[in-house]
This record gives C-alpha cells, structure tokens and sequence, in this order.
C-alpha cells in the first residue's frame, strides 16, 4: 500500500496512522514534521512544483518499499499557509521488523527534503523571507545512497 | 522548439512571472545558454539568472544539473535549492 498526498488542507494524523494500522505488520515507524516555534515565524508558506512533487514522492515511496519490502508507506506534505504547531509533514513505513520501519520512514524524510520540489518561505515580523537550503540536509540524505 | 518555462520560489518573485512559453534558437542546446540567451533579452531575467550558484533546474519534472543538454524538452523548470520537509 503506497499514499503519496500533496494537500493545502491540515494532516489528519490519526486517519493517517489509521490507514497503516489495518495492514499486516510488525511495526509502524512514523515522523510528524511541524512548523517550529522559534525565531518569530508568524507562519511559514509552502511552494511546490506540481505535478512533478507527486511523481518525486511516488518514486521515493516506491523505492522504500521495496529496499525494506514494507507493507505500507504513507507520505503526506502540506503546501500553502500553515502557523507554528501545525504539521507539515507526515511519512509513515509500515514492515515486519522495526529497523526496516524505523530506516524506511528516515530514509524517506531525509530523501524528500532533497529531492521533492517545495520551498519555505517565513513570515516573521511583517517580513517574508524564502529559507535557505542547508547543507547539513545534503549529507543526511547523501548516506543513504549506495 | 517552443518550450514551456516554469519559476518557483524567489526566481519566480525576481523574474516577476511563473512561466512563460519562449522558442529558443537551434543554438541554444544547454540549460545555462538558455538561461544566458533569456537574460540576454530582459532585465528581470538577467538579475534573476545573475547567480548561477543558486539556481537549480528541472527538464520536465526531472532534476538535472545546469550543463545538461536540452534535447527534446518541453517544459524547463528554474528554481532554488530546495527546502521541503
């Protein structure tokens, strides 16, 4: 089972958990990404490239699946206006044992931040500001090729 | 060859438009001499494109690097590094 959404709307966790929870499996590794307090942000927008977010997240989603033949994986990020606290991001590996759960669902956050097509952009104080990308997300996702 | 330019994020802001349809010359064969050849004819692109550092490109919904021959694309996308997640 592979859920790759791309939605303006909040994430509903629950049903999003509630999905894998039916599947045969082991274990569910989840990662709930959310829109950090700190430095002032007022809000943060989300850009993205569509049509090419969703084949991205498809791809990255179906090569988790079968490096650690998980039996569900689940990928939902928000785009557009979202305030601190609100969830951004949801990935979810469903899979027999908990260390192919657990690397799958980092795996799949690491790579998306790299190779999935959305910009930041932080409203603090009145201003807008697009984020920088950061180096440090590079090599996250660098260690898991090969 | 007509080809379909699509903007995001700050280039989109800088170059003052989200896409545009352009039709480079045969000549125009690589990502970066397309960029070169739209900032040859605008303002807004010329200080867009300005840093090539920080610029990334897309030939039809796939990543490629600057140098990458254009081929037969169809819609070329310029944008920032990323920053989802």
């Amino acid at each position: 089972m592979i859920r790759v959404v791309v939605q303006p709307d909040p994430i509903d966790i629950a049903a999003e958990f509630g999905v894998l929870n039916g599947l045969e499996a082991g274990g569910i590794a989840t990662f709930a990404g959310q829109v950090r307090r700190d430095d002032g942000v007022e809000a943060l927008e989300l850009e993205h490239y569509p049509g090419m977010t969703e084949t991205m997240l498809g791809r990255l989603a179906r090569e988790a699946a079968e490096r650690w033949s998980l039996s569900g994986v689940t990928v939902v990020h928000r785009v557009g206006r979202m305030v601190p606290g609100e969830h951004i991001v949801f990935v979810a590996a469903a899979a027999a044992h908990r260390a192919a759960a657990l690397d799958a669902c980092a795996y799949l956050i690491d790579r998306l931040k790299t190779d999935a097509p959305f910009w930041k952009r932080e409203h603090v104080g009145g201003d807008a500001r697009w984020v920088a990308a950061r180096a440090s997300d590079d090599r996250a996702a660098e260690r898991w090729r090969g | 060859m007509a080809i379909d330019m699509l903007y995001f994020a700050w280039v989109r802001e800088s170059v003052g438009i989200g896409g545009e349809r352009v039709d480079p010359p045969a000549e125009v064969a690589t990502v970066a001499a397309l960029l070169d050849w739209l900032a040859d004819r605008s303002e807004a692109h010329a200080r867009a494109f300005a840093d090539r550092a920080k610029l990334r490109a897309a030939i039809d919904q796939a990543f490629v690097p600057l140098d990458a021959p254009l081929g037969r694309a169809s819609e070329v996308a310029i944008f920032p590094p990323v920053t989802g997640g």
